[in-house]
C-alpha cells in the first residue's frame, strides 16, 4: 500500500512538474470545446443536454489518452530508473497501479476543468444534471479503460512512440469494431452470434449508452473488466521481461 | 548475508552467469572482479530482484529472492550500474520519494535524511533537479538512495566508476565506514579499489567463478611474489651472479630503465641473499623494493587461461 501510494504520488508529481501536463490540459480542453461545437452541433440542436459533448469522447481520447499513457513504463525503462523501481520495495501489481492510478486522477482533473460547458448548458436551459453527472463518471471510466490499453502497451516497449502508436491502433480498432459499416461490411463473412459478439467487445458501443447518460451495469462491467485485463497483461509482460 | 546458490542466467544461448555460488558474511566487503562482460552486473540485478534467475537462487539476510522478493529488497540497499534517478526531481523529492516507498515512519526519514545528507555532503544540492547534477554528485545521491533505510546488506555495481581521484577516495571512505557490520557487494573492473577496499575478492569471467579468496592471497599466485627489485648503476655485471644464486629462478632487466627484478623459486625468500651479494659487489643501489605481488598479473592469468573460450 506504501509503495502504491510513493509511485502513485511521484507520478502525479512528475506529470505537473513537466510544461507536457499543462499543453495536454489546453489541447485537450480546446479540443473538448471546439468538437462540441462545431462538430457536435451542441446550438444547432436545441437541446439542453451534453450528448455532444460526450458523444465527442471515445474520439478525443483516442489521441490524448496514449500521449498520457505512453511514458508510464517505456520512459522508466529508456532512462534505467526501471532498475531502481523493481529493487526497490514494491510489487509491480502496486507499482502498475500507482502509475495507472495516478494517470486516470490527471484525466480526471482534465475532465473536471471542462465545467464551463456545464455551466454553459445550465445557462441555456434547464438540463438533467443528474444525467451529466453519469455522463462524467461513464467517461472518465471509458478514460481508464484506453488508459490501460496505454499502460499496457508502454509495458511492452522501450519507444514512447511505439507506444503512442500501437495504444492509438489499438482503441481504433475497438472502437471501429462496433461501428455499423464495419459490422455490415462482415455480415456475410462471420455469422451473427460472432458479428454480435464483435459488436460487444467494441468501446463504441458501451461509450453511445454512456453519452446518454445511462449508467448501464453491462457497461460499466466491459470497462471495470477493460481495465483489469489490460492492466493485468501489463504486468505479466513486465514479469516476462525479467524472465526472458 | 548474502548467499548464492548456483545462480544461473541465460540470455537465449548465451549464459550470462553460471552457476554461481558466493557467501559474504557481515563485516566483509566482497569484491566481484572480472573484464566487462562478465557477467557483474547480471547476477547482482539477480540477486536485487531487477532479473529473474534462470536457475538457482540468492538469500539476502536469510530471505530467498524468489519466495520473499519484498523482505529481501527491504534488506538490501543497491546503486544500479550508473546510479539511474529520476532527472526531473530535485534530491530532496527524491529522497523522500525513497523513504516513502520503503515505508520509513516520519521520524526515522527525517533522522536519516540528515544523516546521510551529510555523509554524502549533498546539502548544496538538495534543491536542484537531479538532471543538472554532474556524475560525481548523481553517484552521491545514488548511494544515498541506497544506504537511506541503513539496511544490513549494500550491493554496489561499479560504485566509483567515472568519478575523478578526489571523488573516488571520498566514496570509498564512505565505505570503509559502513563495512563493520554490514555486508558489503561491490563490483569493479579497477584493480586499485580491490586493494583499498575489499577484504575478499571474487573473480569472475564468463559467468563462472574462478577465484575466491583475499586480495593477499591472490598476490600470492602472482609469480612477483617475494620477488625483489632494484635499480642500480652497473647492474649489468651483477645478472650473471644473480642468477647463480639457488633460491633465484629467474632475473629480467627492464630493457627502458634498466631496472631488475629477481624473481625466486616458489617459497624461497631472497631478499637477504640479494641484498648480501649486492654489498659484496659493491653495487650502489638507488632503490630497492621487496615485492607482494601484482594482482593485474594474478587478474590476467585467472581470466584469460586458454580453457575459457572466446568471450571476455
Amino acid at each position: 500500500m506504501n509503495g502504491m501510494l510513493a509511485v502513485l504520488r511521484r507520478e502525479l508529481y512528475s506529470y505537473f512538474i513537466t510544461p507536457v501536463a499543462y499543453v495536454f490540459l489546453v489541447i485537450f480542453l480546446v479540443l473538448a470545446g471546439v468538437l462540441t461545437f462545431y462538430a457536435g452541433g451542441f446550438y444547432e440542436r436545441q437541446l439542453a443536454d451534453l450528448q455532444p459533448f460526450f458523444d465527442m469522447h471515445p474520439w478525443l481520447y483516442l489521441v490524448l489518452v496514449p500521449a498520457v499513457a505512453m511514458p508510464m513504463w517505456a520512459e522508466e525503462s529508456k532512462s534505467g530508473t526501471l532498475e531502481l523501481l523493481l529493487t526497490l520495495p514494491v510489487s509491480l501489481t502496486q507499482a502498475m497501479l500507482g502509475k495507472f492510478l495516478a494517470a486516470w486522477l490527471f484525466i480526471g482533473v482534465a475532465l473536471v476543468l471542462t465545467f464551463p460547458i456545464w455551466i454553459t448548458v445550465n445557462y441555456l436551459g434547464n438540463p438533467d444534471n443528474g444525467v451529466i453527472l453519469a455522463g462524467y463518471l461513464g467517461s472518465w471510466l471509458m478514460a481508464g479503460a484506453y488508459l490501460a490499453i496505454g499502460a499496457c502497451m508502454s509495458a511492452a516497449t522501450r519507444s514512447q512512440i511505439i507506444a503512442f502508436v500501437m495504444t492509438a491502433a489499438v482503441c481504433f480498432l475497438l472502437l471501429l469494431a462496433g461501428q455499423p459499416q464495419v459490422l455490415d461490411f462482415f455480415q456475410e463473412a462471420i455469422s451473427p452470434r460472432w458479428l454480435n459478439a464483435i459488436g460487444h467487445l467494441s468501446i463504441s458501443r458501451h461509450a453511445d449508452a454512456i453519452a446518454r447518460g445511462v449508467l448501464d451495469l453491462r457497461d460499466l462491467l466491459y470497462f471495470v473488466a477493460s481495465i483489469v485485463g489490460w492492466l493485468t497483461a501489463g504486468v505479466l509482460l513486465l514479469d516476462w521481461k525479467r524472465i526472458r | 548475508m548474502i548467499q548464492t546458490e548456483l545462480l544461473t542466467r541465460c540470455y537465449g544461448l548465451l549464459t550470462a552467469v553460471d552457476a554461481l555460488s558466493l557467501r559474504a558474511e557481515p563485516g566483509q566487503v566482497l569484491g566481484l572482479l572480472g573484464p566487462n562482460g562478465a557477467g557483474k552486473s547480471t547476477a547482482m540485478r539477480m540477486i536485487a530482484g531487477f532479473l529473474a534467475p534462470t536457475s538457482g537462487t540468492a538469500l539476502v539476510c536469510g530471505h530467498d529472492i524468489r519466495k520473499e522478493p519484498l523482505k529481501a529488497k527491504r534488506a538490501l540497499g543497491y546503486l544500479p550500474e550508473g546510479a539511474p534517478s529520476y532527472d526531473e526531481m530535485t534530491v530532496r523529492e527524491f529522497l523522500e520519494f525513497i523513504a516513502r516507498i520503503r515505508g520509513l515512519g516520519a521520524d526515522v526519514a527525517h533522522r536519516r535524511f540528515d544523516e546521510v545528507i551529510a555523509r554524502l555532503q549533498l546539502e548544496e544540492v538538495l534543491e536542484q533537479s537531479i538532471g543538472t547534477l554532474s556524475k560525481g554528485l548523481r553517484r552521491r545521491v545514488g548511494l544515498a538512495q541506497a544506504i537511506l533505510h541503513d539496511p544490513p546488506v549494500l550491493m554496489l555495481d561499479e560504485p566509483t566508476d567515472g568519478l575523478d581521484p578526489n571523488q573516488k577516495q571520498a566514496v570509498r571512505s564512505l565505505i570503509d565506514a559502513m563495512a563493520r557490520e554490514r555486508t558489503i557487494l561491490i563490483s569493479t573492473h579497477l584493480l586499485e579499489e580491490v586493494h583499498a577496499l575489499c577484504n575478499r575478492v571474487a573473480i569472475i569471467a564468463n559467468g563462472r567463478l574462478l577465484a575466491d579468496a583475499t586480495p593477499a592471497e591472490l598476490e600470492q599466485r602472482s609469480r612477483y611474489h617475494g620477488a625483489v627489485s632494484f635499480s642500480a648503476a652497473g647492474s649489468d655485471v651483477s645478472r650473471q651472479m644473480l642468477e647463480r644464486l639457488p633460491q633465484v629462478a629467474a632475473v629480467e632487466v627492464d630493457p627502458l630503465d634498466g631496472r631488475v627484478t629477481v624473481f625466486p623459486r616458489p617459497g624461497q625468500p631472497i631478499l637477504d641473499e640479494v641484498l648480501a651479494l649486492l654489498r659484496t659487489q659493491g653495487l650502489e643501489v638507488s632503490e630497492i623494493q621487496l615485492e607482494r605481488g601484482r594482482l593485474d598479473e594474478v587478474f590476467r592469468q585467472i581470466t584469460t587461461s586458454p580453457n575459457l573460450g572466446g568471450r571476455a
